[in-house]
């Protein structure tokens, strides 16, 4: 094989490898307030190093993009249960540990306004302003009973399936599972 | 030492991770390449920040200087 045959080959390869994008793929998977902040600070400080960035809310993590101002009508009585029994939007989610029945979320939520750490009301709205795209899980919301119109209004908001994520999770240099 | 001439001054004081570095990649673009901006933090992890996040974007951390209470970081754009 010649050089230029060879060079062509490798080239053919790097293509074809996986990460070569500078791009962010995140799960998330939680839905408690920790672990959505953890998840943001992290997805807006890739968009500031010019990465792309991508999340995947699924599971748990779905309720925290529930709109408290909006609700969707025709549920059946489980959607229903599964809809009061999970928290209504990212400010109605508590921490995964020292909950304490809601006194350790009220304190660090006064910790964090005290040291001037960006709530999870700004940090989305960072990310929105630098086109961090949201996509959710199609099964997990349809399993919680959840709907597309009870969302909140975010610039780059999508359903998807698992080979979305696969797909763009493949291409990225970082995946994470939050 | 005070050899670089800022475009800009940037006061990102009390702000918290990460907005200093999301704040300064909203900046960069509005200056002309090779300007410098000074900014200004009392964010002790932007020591290590500033470094990594030039590293991966492309400009350059001129200097970083500590003062008590302040941390005054020159940034580049380079491109």
């Amino acid at each position: 094989m010649d050089v230029a045959e060879e060079l062509q080959a490798l080239q053919a390869k790097v293509a074809e490898m996986p990460g070569k994008e500078n791009k962010l793929s995140m799960v998330v998977f939680s839905g408690e307030l920790d672990k959505q902040i953890a998840a943001m600070v992290i997805a807006t400080g890739a968009a500031a190093m010019g990465m792309k960035v991508v999340m995947f809310y699924t599971f748990w993590g779905t309720a925290a993009l529930r709109d408290p101002k909006k609700n969707a009508k025709g549920k059946d009585f489980l959607a229903r249960m599964f809809g009061f029994m999970l928290p209504k939007g990212r400010n109605k989610t508590v921490l995964s540990k020292l909950h304490m029945a809601g006194l350790g979320t009220a304190m660090l939520k006064g910790l964090m306004k005290k040291k001037n750490v960006s709530s999870l009301d700004d940090l989305f709205e960072v990310a929105g302003m630098m086109g961090v795209e949201i996509n959710i899980c199609e099964m997990s919301m349809d399993l919680m009973g959840f709907t597309k119109e009870e969302m909140i209004d975010y610039p780059n908001l999508n359903v998807c399936g698992v080979a979305a994520f696969l797909a763009d999770a493949k291409e990225s240099a970082i995946q994470l599972f939050i | 030492m005070e050899e670089y001439k800022p475009v800009k001054v940037l006061d990102y004081k009390g702000l918290k991770c990460p907005m200093p570095i999301v704040k300064i990649s909203q900046e960069i673009p509005k200056v002309a390449v090779g300007d410098v901006l000074e900014v200004h933090t009392s964010d002790p992890g932007s020591i290590a920040d500033f470094p990594a996040w030039a590293k991966t974007t492309g400009h350059t951390v001129l200097e970083m200087k500590q003062e008590p209470g302040l941390i005054r970081i020159f940034v580049k754009r380079q491109k």
